[in-house]
């Protein structure tokens, strides 16, 4: 009976993984990301409620807040390089490096 | 035999008890002239001979104080202070043989200071000279007045250092510079037997001081006094010059003329004489086979030194020679046990007047001509300096052993002793005599005799009367001296309370079966010499001799030998190190860091600064994670 919330929950994550792989535009990557974490947050309230206790909707909770503590910081960073760079795509943030 | 008197602790003062003075005046006198340094160039040469003439001085008192104690009282030994606590007390030994050794030391050590005031009289560094010459006068009074053996080793290695310094006085030359060099390290090669000789003394009898090991050397076995006995001498072997280790003598002429006098031979190179004879009682028994193998060096040398004697050209080489022979003939007369003893140490001390005699000569001649040592560039010279021909003459008389000059007396006796005991060896030494005759009376007849070979700007004169007065005081003792010490077995009686002296005295013949052969076959060296050099004309360039003259230039060919076994072979070994160090250690780490570097350089290009290359990656990583707990079953 979980097993189609658990298929959707793959799905989910999968199109977040590609999309964080496959577009520049640090915006979307971002939604990208949440798109993942709320694909494994499907997954532990599913399994929560397969198990039968509430550990797994805990710690969906815990991600959440997470989540909106790494937006925060991630936007105030994106539009920091976007302010001086003039460019949102993630190539080009590429002075680290060897 | 008569074995030596005790050794008796010095309560009383007088000249005895003050002989450290001996020591420490030309210590003083070396140190002041070094550390004031050119604030003395005016009278520091007077200082050096002041320091020299007043050691002398206590030197006499001593004997003479020495003389009149009873024969049972003559071995004094003067504590001075614990040197290192329980196991050196440093202590001087004033004895018939160390005060016949200091009397020598500082007689004649002064007279060839005062000589050299007028040999090096142009030189700028004549203090430094004179402090180098102070400080060997101090260092070899240590070694032979020292009661223990690592008192004589300080002083063996300070005349060590001396030598080396004065052999290299004109480093700017660089053959000196590279004779001295070779003086100190084939030292180097001898004062390790000494060492080690001493180690095994230290190991087997606890003590190092000779007071001590007269009674505890009974208890050694006859191994052990062999292999100290050999090591002692083959430290008496590189100090005296004596075969094998004797190929630096003859470079060390590179040193001024007084110094080739004084210490390569009066007094430094006769050290090892001095070492066998003091320690004859301990560790040289009459008839053990180490005192067979002084006897054999000695004789070896001898021969050695008077075939290298004969071909060179350089008189000053050719003194060289024949000291090596005649420091051969005492080895020869110390290895004969106490009956050679006194004719060693009486050839030792003649031989220090006349040869210090001939080398002041021969370094009076080349004061007249400008620094010439070529004796086929000298001839003639008789007229011109009368006063040095006069006084080399006696000295090559008495080398010779020109009857009653005084080196007939030891030299004979050595000889007569020697036939005696070991027959080969004495029938060798006679003909060592004869070489003796050839090559000394070449030496007269090209330098003073034949017609004039000099060069165009020699202008030979007699020297000034600084130093022909030396000259003169030596070639008296030169005259007497042998006599008077052997002729009713003075010196033996003498020595007896230091060195013990055979049961019955040897009578002195002067019309011995070795005597006159000796005689006869000096005789017909000096006929040959005169028939080649004296009458006929000495070609000026050299010419190229037969293979036994080129053998004798070559001093045997023992540079040669000591390169071929020796050096080359180390050279070897040094480029192998170098070469193996090089490419076998620094080429591991070198190859390792360049290793490393060049693989983290690959490394680091993962770092492309792509954030999607990193987000694959650790995709992938997440992945293979997963797989492998999916694979082990543990989820």
């Amino acid at each position: 009976m979980t097993t189609h919330y658990l298929i959707l929950s793959g799905l989910l994550f999968a199109i977040g993984a590609i999309g964080v792989l496959t577009r520049r535009n640090a915006i979307v990557v971002f939604m990208c990301v949440e798109l993942m974490l709320n694909a494994c947050n499907l997954a532990f309230v599913t399994f929560a409620r397969q198990v039968g206790n509430l550990e797994g909707q805990i710690i969906a909770f815990f991600v959440m807040v997470v989540a909106a503590a790494e937006v925060v910081v991630g936007l105030a960073i994106i539009v920091t390089i976007f302010r001086t760079r003039r460019s949102a795509s993630v190539d080009d943030v590429n002075l680290l490096k060897y | 035999m008569e074995s030596p008197a005790e050794i008796i602790q010095h309560t009383a003062g007088g000249a005895i008890g003050l002989s450290w003075l001996m020591i420490v005046l030309p210590l003083l006198g070396a140190l002041i002239l070094l550390v004031l340094n050119r604030r003395t160039d005016r009278w520091g040469h007077l200082l050096g001979v002041a320091m020299s003439l007043a050691s002398f001085v206590v030197a006499v008192l001593a004997f003479v104080e020495l003389l009149g104690l009873g024969e049972a009282e003559r071995r004094q030994a003067v504590h001075l202070y614990e040197f290192i606590p329980g196991m050196v007390d440093m202590g001087l030994l004033i004895d018939p043989l160390s005060i016949s050794f200091a009397l020598l030391i500082t007689g004649v050590g002064s007279l060839i200071h005062i000589y050299s005031i007028g040999y090096m009289s142009h030189d700028p560094d004549r203090r430094r000279f004179f402090a180098y010459l102070n400080l060997f006068v101090a260092a070899m009074l240590l070694l032979v007045l020292s009661d223990n053996y690592v008192g004589l080793f300080i002083g063996w290695e300070g005349v060590g250092l001396a030598s080396y310094l004065l052999i290299g006085f004109w480093q700017f030359k660089p053959s000196a510079a590279v004779a001295a060099k070779k003086a100190f390290v084939v030292n180097r090669v001898g004062d390790l037997g000494l060492l080690v000789g001493m180690f095994i003394v230290w190991t087997s009898f606890g003590t190092l001081a000779f007071a001590d090991l007269g009674t505890k050397v009974g208890t050694a076995s006859d191994g052990t006094l062999t292999a100290i006995g050999l090591l002692f001498l083959l430290g008496a072997c590189g100090k005296s010059a004596q075969l094998p280790l004797q190929s630096w003598l003859l470079d060390a002429m590179e040193g001024p003329t007084p110094v080739s006098a004084l210490i390569h031979a009066a007094t430094m190179v006769t050290a090892g004489v001095y070492l066998v004879v003091r320690s004859g009682g301990f560790f040289f028994p009459e008839g053990s086979p180490q005192a067979l193998a002084v006897a054999i060096v000695g004789a070896a040398t001898l021969l050695a030194g008077a075939i290298i004697g004969c071909a060179k050209d350089d008189i000053k080489k050719g003194l060289a020679g024949s000291t090596m022979s005649q420091i051969g003939y005492m080895m020869l007369g110390a290895g004969l046990g106490p009956v050679g003893y006194a004719f060693a140490i009486g050839h030792l001390i003649t031989h220090g007047f006349f040869k210090a005699n001939m080398f002041l000569g021969a370094g009076s001649v080349m004061h007249g001509m400008n620094d010439e040592v070529n004796m086929r560039k000298y001839g003639g010279l008789r007229k011109h300096m009368p006063i040095t021909f006069v006084t080399f003459l006696v000295g090559y008389l008495a080398i010779i052993g020109f009857p009653l000059l005084s080196g007939y007396f030891t030299k004979d006796g050595i000889i007569e002793t020697a036939v005696h005991h070991q027959p080969v060896l004495g029938w060798l030494a006679v003909l060592g005599a004869g070489l003796t005759g050839f090559y000394m009376s070449r030496m007269v007849f090209m330098t003073f005799f034949g017609e004039k070979r000099w060069d165009k700007d020699a202008h030979p004169h007699e020297s000034p009367a600084v130093m022909t007065w030396p000259l003169i005081i030596l070639s008296i003792g030169s005259l007497f001296l042998g006599g008077y010490l052997i002729l009713s077995n003075r010196l033996m009686l003498w020595l007896s309370p230091a060195v013990g002296r055979p049961e019955v005295l040897p009578e002195f013949h002067f019309l011995s079966t070795p005597g006159l052969a000796t005689l006869g076959l000096v005789a017909v060296g000096a006929a040959f010499a005169w028939m080649r050099y004296g009458r006929a004309t000495v070609p000026v360039v050299a010419p190229r001799g037969s293979f036994l003259t080129t053998f004798a230039r070559r001093d045997l060919y023992g540079d040669a030998i000591n390169e071929s076994l020796l050096m080359r072979p180390g050279q070897w070994l040094t480029r192998f190190a170098v070469y193996f160090d090089n490419r076998g250690i620094d080429g591991l780490v070198n190859g390792l860091a360049a290793g490393i570097g060049g693989s983290s350089g690959r490394l680091r290009r993962l770092q492309t600064g792509f954030a999607r290359t990193y987000a694959l990656s650790i995709l992938i990583g997440a992945a293979l994670v997963t797989g492998a707990l999916l694979l082990v079953g543990n989820i």
